[in-house]
């Protein structure tokens, strides 16, 4: 029983303060003043939030491949440390998510885990090697939610129709990581003023533009469900809206750090500011913010990519892209977008909990009775500063280490089981 | 540690004007040291210098360590060409062996931006950037403002930068000091050897090399690496030449006196007509001069030595 809380569901169009009854992993009731079984655990939610589970499209795990920098446990563990009871992870692992076997590992390592439920996303060519397809009708049948050769862009734009077609035999979406490679080749930041100061190969927007481009030009020819990840640029941004309104099957992700940041952060050469694709500039954070109120942009994803320590001290031409995201998403969403008055707390639900869960398809992402009891109760109010020592993850690139953001999570549930409370320490921490 | 400049120098970026002029006053009393039947004194006696290059550099290497030997301070160089990782090392633990050595200064060349400041952030070593990436050079934007300083003012001069600046550290760190200084500074080069944003840095864009040269005082005409050609940038050298390349026929028709700089080394026939380089106008040979003097007051100023001394220190006797 989780009593008094805000909860809000926008699959259900519920805002209210109420209760929330779990019986047997499930939703038993939501409603007012509801009666407290026997013997019945009680969390006292009043001034918080109760929300379905948060709802991650697009995170790396690492393993199999790089357990020393994160593992499906911990991965898990960070996930609902941050409010995250569903997570997908990408296949650009080594070796690569492109067969049933891969699939089954990670459901297997999840299971064991038993923190957030983790869904693996297969690759769209065997070996992410951009040339043939990966048998998507075995994938899914092993538990694999969608495809994307992420890490990479789907290499050509035969391989992009073709696989947009056959995925729709699964009703599955293709995800794509939009980049054009050839403008894109030795980049580390964004193109603009500070990389030109900084002596920095540049990425320009228009490497995101073209395959974005492509891309909606065939989800319209073929009518399969194109789903963009990390859009970051103002004209992105508007393809998507237009595309939308002519009725294109194409939803889209953005990251808190791209809604949150701009490439003034890769100043003084900080390694834990580079990823791709690169923060922007000022005009593209505000397309961006603009695209997820409108719904433009569906939902929010945090492109956790852990990294080791020594690869990000380096050089900044040599450091690796990614950075961190799963305990810091909520406080800064809260932050920089809901306490500005630019996103509702209904309107983050939506984009964190609900849209994601219905771009893929996964259960959850609502708390009507009968749903897994998936959920996420947290404090929007609750100050707190970024100490990267503190996480769950065992990485600790992130670029808002030190800050002081608001927004935590008090208790995460999956399945009705408390999985995280405000206070719990990572062991042998 | 000169509280002067501070422990480093990095870039002209960061410094200010007063502090551009601090090191071109006292290059000044160091240019003669070169001219002398014995070219040494003892200001650095003792010091320990590492010059760490990780590119292939011939002038800008030569140039360090003549400036650190006529100090008198004791130097070792390690060369690692075309590698960013001497030996599987990284670089901080490359720094950090030798700073374990008792070293008292390291001068970097690397590939990688930023590269020196990461060096710089990781020892107590003093650390002289010369040269990192696509970022700045400043010893050489230095002897480049003191050779212009040597012939006109520097204040109000036109100067335009020629070529790939989009690859240079040479022409940022040029564009840094010269705006820093009061010139006007312009760019010239095909458009796709031209950083975005240059515009916004105050540096006014000439679509042609006709235009530049009847605007300008002064050209800095930029080397054009052959592996451009490679990537596409420009279609061959021979248009290069054609299209943007300094020649006599095209310096005959400015309306004044241009002064020519060329960082070297020159592809002669590619972005400068051998009759320009070796002709009346060329300070090409002054500005390796100049080199030497630039280098000897920036080690000399990091090393802790007031600049008000440096006449005295120059002529003997210890410090």
């Amino acid at each position: 029983m989780i009593r008094g809380g805000r909860v809000i569901d926008p699959a259900a169009e519920r805002d209210a303060i109420a209760d929330l009854l779990i019986m047997d992993g499930s939703v038993a009731a939501v409603g007012p003043s509801l009666g407290t079984p026997d013997g019945a655990e009680v969390l006292d939610a009043s001034g918080l939030v109760v929300a379905p589970g948060f709802v991650d499209l697009h995170v790396h795990l690492r393993e199999p491949g790089r357990e020393d920098v994160e593992t499906i446990a911990t991965g898990a563990r960070a996930a609902v440390a941050g409010g995250f009871t569903s997570v997908c992870a990408m296949p650009n692992t080594d070796p690569v998510t492109d067969n049933q076997a891969a699939v089954g590992f990670i459901v297997s390592q999840a299971q064991r885990a038993g923190a957030a439920r983790v869904y693996p996303i297969a690759a769209v060519s065997l070996g992410q090697q951009g040339e043939r397809l990966a048998e998507f009708g075995e994938l899914v049948s092993a538990g694999a939610v969608a495809v994307s050769d992420d890490g990479r862009p789907v290499a050509t734009a035969h391989l992009m129709r073709t696989a947009l077609e056959y995925a729709m035999t699964f009703g599955i979406p293709v995800i794509d990581h939009c980049e054009e490679s050839t403008l894109s080749a030795g980049g580390a930041m964004h193109e603009g003023l500070t990389a030109t100061r900084l002596g920095l190969k540049g990425i320009p927007r228009a490497a995101e533009d073209v395959i974005v481009a492509r891309d909606i030009a065939l989800a319209e020819l073929t009518g399969g469900h194109l789903h963009l990840a990390h859009i970051s640029t103002a004209g992105a941004a508007r393809m998507i809206r237009e595309a939308k309104a002519r009725g294109v099957q194409v939803t889209a992700e953005v990251t808190p750090h791209h809604l949150a940041l701009t490439d003034a952060c890769c100043e003084e050469y900080n390694t834990n500011a580079k990823m791709n694709p690169p923060l922007r500039e000022r005009g593209d954070v505000d397309a961006v913010r603009a695209a997820l109120a409108d719904g433009t942009i569906d939902c929010i994803a945090t492109d956790h990519a852990p990294h080791h320590y020594d690869a990000k001290e380096a050089e900044f031409d040599d450091a690796p892209f990614g950075v961190i995201g799963l305990e810091t998403a909520l406080g800064v969403v809260v932050s920089e977008l809901v306490d500005t008055g630019q996103l509702s707390l209904p309107e983050l639900v939506r984009r964190l909990s609900t849209r994601p869960a219905e771009v893929a398809h996964l259960p959850g992402g609502t708390l009507v009775p009968g749903a897994p009891a998936d959920v996420v109760v947290f404090d929007p109010a609750a100050a707190w500063v970024v100490d990267p020592s503190a996480f769950f993850s065992k990485s600790r690139n992130t670029p808002f280490a030190g800050r002081a953001l608001r927004g935590r999570v008090r208790w995460t549930l999956v399945g009705g089981a408390v999985v995280h409370r405000a206070g719990d320490a990572r062991r042998g921490a | 540690m000169s509280p002067a400049l501070g422990k480093d120098l990095l870039g002209l970026e960061s410094l200010a004007a007063d502090d551009i002029r601090l090191i071109l006053d006292t290059a000044e009393p160091f240019k003669e040291i070169s001219e002398r039947a014995i070219k040494k004194v003892p200001v650095l006696r003792g010091k320990t210098i590492v010059n760490l290059f990780f590119e292939p550099s011939t002038r800008t290497r030569i140039s360090f360590e003549f400036a650190e030997k006529r100090l008198s301070a004791d130097t070792v160089n390690v060369a690692s060409p075309g590698s960013s990782v001497l030996k599987g090392e990284t670089l901080v633990d490359t720094a950090r062996n030798l700073e374990a050595m008792r070293i008292d200064m390291v001068v970097i060349r690397h590939g990688s931006s930023g590269a020196a400041k990461f060096l710089a952030d990781r020892i107590q070593s003093n650390v002289i950037n010369a040269g990192d990436g696509k970022h700045e050079h400043p010893t050489q934007g230095l002897l480049d403002l003191l050779t212009i300083r040597d012939r006109r003012p520097i204040e109000g001069a036109k100067v335009c930068v020629v070529g790939d600046v989009l690859h240079s550290r040479v022409a940022r760190s040029n564009i840094w000091g010269l705006l820093k200084l009061g010139a006007r500074v312009a760019a010239c080069g095909p458009r796709s050897l031209l950083p975005l944003g240059i515009g916004e840095l105050g540096v006014r864009v000439f679509r042609r090399i006709e235009e530049a040269i009847e605007w300008a005082d002064v050209l800095n005409v930029l080397r054009l690496q052959l592996e451009r050609m490679q990537a596409g940038y420009v279609p061959s050298l021979r248009e290069y030449y054609r299209v943007f390349g300094v020649t006599l026929e095209r310096l005959a028709r400015a309306p004044r006196e241009l002064l020519i700089l060329h960082p070297g080394p020159m592809n002669r026939g590619v972005e400068i007509d051998s009759r320009v380089a070796d002709g009346p106008h060329s300070v090409i040979l002054d500005q390796v001069t100049n080199g030497v003097a630039v280098r000897m007051a920036a080690l000399y100023l990091l090393a802790g030595g007031r600049p008000e001394l440096a006449e005295a220190a120059k002529g003997g006797g210890d410090r």
